[in-house]
């Protein structure tokens, strides 16, 4: 039964410490059954892609309000294809300005959530776009 | 009549009242909700509320004068008749010369104070050219890597004048060190200088991430602080105790007063076993709390703080200064509460939060700017935040006497109700053995983050209504033109000027002083002086911090979800 259960990465990137958004949706997507492991604050792109690995996860989920995204998450989506695990669904959600969205995208997250987001919407985005056969 | 007969009275007048007038209307139209409660704790609310809610208050005990114990109506005599509060916008971002733009501009428009915010890097201790630094330079902030960097950010700025307040925790010895010697060489003298260093590290763990070291070190540096402060800056307030990263990382109301407190408790508690008499440190505490949109409720938990406080300062901690019962705040509106959806709303939605500040008398504030949802203010943004404290303090006639809403059946129930809940927090949090414990066993972060799940839950059920989020949408959302973005070069930028600060200064003599550090660190010597010395030197930030990090340790949180 377990093994049949969404995997979801939450992470943290860079320096930025407010976890609220990212704490709020690990309990909603655990709430909706999925399995969910957070990365704590402060994790490099290194280290989420070896933490996506090692728990065998099929989404990695960021959160950043630093203003670092278009540095930090293209590089998990880079690291990840070097690991042979494109297969991974990558999102990322926090205070993104609209402008920066179809470069993310082109980088390969595939989509970008941003303030005032459901935590249902995201719930049904994973569940109808992952990638891996469950 | 006697007191008792009348209150008799009026219990009597009030049940006549649910059961005629009342039944009579609610059997030809319902109210809107089965039940009402303050929207951010279970706290049901009367219909109405009348001297009986206040038969157990008394009014010399409770609520009192302004200015004298226990303080419920204000620190000062006067207040906003005497003098405005500040008014301070938190500001910062990319280079010291932008950043130091943006602070003249505000100062041109009227703001009274000044309010630092560095970038990331700056506030966990790595200089710029750091590889964690990567991509985050110059972004939430102003990137300060040594005294050079600082000179540059209060360039043309009279220190003597406008008070500073610096939003900085982890590394604060090493900031405040490059304030005090900056001033000196702008010529003010160090018991000259005005302001505030946040230095509130519990917080940090509990709710907003730039921590550093672990708690015993951290406490210690903490402790550093205050000391030099007392001895050397009269004027400087050494903390700034801080309930608003609580209450936008999730907290209600009850838990941002309860947690800051007991935060403030385990402060005063580490200075008193450093050896320091109370009253030698206890007025320069400051504190910092979130005004948000429920109104009355915040204007009740400001005047809450003041009333708790005083008590602990007086009866725990036997302070005998009045000045060191005085509970002095600043408050900035919630961040949390502003939307992406129709940002002009959020115009609205401070101005609320900006009365709830002014009511619940504070010495300071900062108006969120519309566009926080989406980017760091611009600066028409800024401008209009700002001229939203203008227009209160000078329009809606509010400050014209003091703690007006006083005496209300329902503030001072809800005052009343506010405290009894906040010391049965800081009870458990006692009987734990303190806030440092109740945070390195994820306590305090765990009911944060309970709080935050359960209000967004109440969004999505459409309990809590957000306007523009989950109703009153608009199908086509307009976008917001001119935000601010910070240049990706400033990284570069900042880097180039941090090597080719190395090169001129003198290295041999840096790396002295931060041997010297590096002793002290091991020891128990007070290490502000050796702070002060080593960035005279133009030692940096990063430098400062490593030395400290190999003789502290990291610090290494519990994740708890």
């Amino acid at each position: 039964m377990s093994e049949n259960r969404i995997r979801v990465l939450v992470a943290k990137p860079g320096l930025d410490g407010h976890d609220r958004g990212a704490k709020v949706i690990a309990r909603a997507l655990r709430d909706a059954g999925m399995e969910v492991i957070y990365t704590g604050l402060r994790q490099t792109p290194e280290q989420i892609v070896s933490a996506a690995i090692q728990e065998d996860v099929d989404v990695v989920a960021m959160s950043l309000l630093s203003g670092a995204h278009n540095h930090l998450f293209p590089r998990v989506v880079e690291l990840l294809k070097k690991k042979n695990a494109e297969d991974v669904l990558v999102i990322g959600g926090g205070i993104i300005p609209e402008e920066d969205i179809p470069y993310l995208k082109e980088k390969g997250i595939s989509e970008i959530f941003t303030p005032g987001t459901y935590t249902g919407s995201v719930v049904e985005y994973i569940r109808n776009n992952i990638k891996r056969k469950l | 009549m006697l007191e008792k007969e009348k209150l008799q009275k009026i219990r009597k007048s009030e049940d006549n009242w649910e059961k005629e007038t009342v039944q009579e209307a609610l059997a030809k139209f319902k109210e809107r909700q089965e039940a009402f409660s303050y929207k951010s704790d279970d706290f049901l609310l009367d219909r109405i509320y009348t001297p009986l809610a206040l038969r157990n208050l008394d009014y010399e005990r409770d609520i009192g004068f302004p200015g004298e114990y226990p303080f419920t109506r204000g620190v000062q005599p006067t207040m906003y008749r005497g003098k405005l509060w500040t008014m301070r916008q938190y500001a910062g971002f990319g280079t010291a010369e932008e950043s130091n733009r943006r602070y003249k501009y505000l100062l041109e428009k009227g703001q009274t104070g000044l309010s630092v915010a560095f970038d990331l890097p700056t506030q966990i201790g790595y200089d710029s050219d750091d590889p964690f630094a990567e991509g985050e330079v110059g972004r939430v902030g102003v990137a300060i890597d040594s005294l050079a960097d600082m000179e540059v950010l209060f360039k043309d700025i009279p220190l003597d004048k406008v008070s500073t307040s610096m939003t900085i925790n982890a590394p604060a010895a090493i900031l405040l060190a490059m304030y005090i010697v900056m001033a000196e060489k702008q010529g003010v003298r160090i018991e000259q200088l005005r302001g505030t260093i946040q230095n509130d590290i519990l917080k940090e763990y509990a709710a907003r991430g730039t921590y550093i070291f672990p708690p015993k070190p951290s406490m210690r540096l903490i402790t550093n602080i205050f000391e030099y402060c007392s001895r050397n800056m009269p004027k400087w307030n050494s903390i700034s105790v801080s309930g608003y990263h609580i209450r936008e990382a999730g907290a209600t109301a009850v838990q941002e007063l309860a947690f800051t407190i007991a935060n403030g408790i385990a402060y005063v508690e580490a200075a008193i076993k450093a050896g320091m008499d109370v009253d030698d440190f206890a007025g320069r505490i400051s504190f910092f709390f979130n005004a948000h949109n429920d109104l009355l409720e915040e204007v009740a938990k400001f005047r809450a703080a003041r009333k708790i406080w005083a008590k602990i300062m007086r009866e725990r901690f036997e302070a005998k200064n009045p000045r060191s019962w005085k509970l002095r705040f600043h408050t900035q509106t919630a961040g949390s509460t502003l939307t992406a959806q129709q940002p002009d709303n959020n115009i609205v939605r401070v101005t609320i939060q900006t009365l709830a500040a002014v009511f619940g008398g504070t010495q300071s504030l900062h108006t969120n700017s519309r566009d926080e949802a989406l980017a760091l203010p611009s600066e028409e943004s800024a401008r209009l935040a700002l001229r939203t404290q203008q227009i209160v303090a000078y329009e809606s006639g509010i400050t014209e006497i003091v703690d007006p809403l006083a005496g209300s059946y329902y503030i001072e129930r809800l005052t009343l109700e506010i405290e009894e809940r906040v010391n049965a927090y800081i009870k458990k949090i006692d009987a734990m053995g303190g806030a440092v414990r109740a945070i390195e066993n994820g306590y305090i972060q765990k009911e944060i983050a309970d709080s935050a799940y359960t209000y967004q839950k109440e969004i999505e059920a459409g309990k809590r209504i957000v306007v523009g989020v989950n109703k009153f949408q608009e199908e086509e959302e307009t976008t917001m033109e001119g935000l601010l973005r910070v240049d990706p070069a400033v990284g570069e930028e900042q880097v180039k000027r941090l090597l080719k600060l190395k090169e001129s200064r003198d290295n041999v003599a840096v790396q002295n002083k931060l041997a010297d550090l590096r002793k002290a660190a091991q020891g128990e010597e007070n290490l502000m002086p050796y702070i002060l010395e080593a960035v005279r030197l133009y030692a940096t930030e990063g430098e400062i911090c490593n030395v400290l990090r190999e003789v502290f340790g990291k610090y290494r949180p519990v994740e708890i979800l």
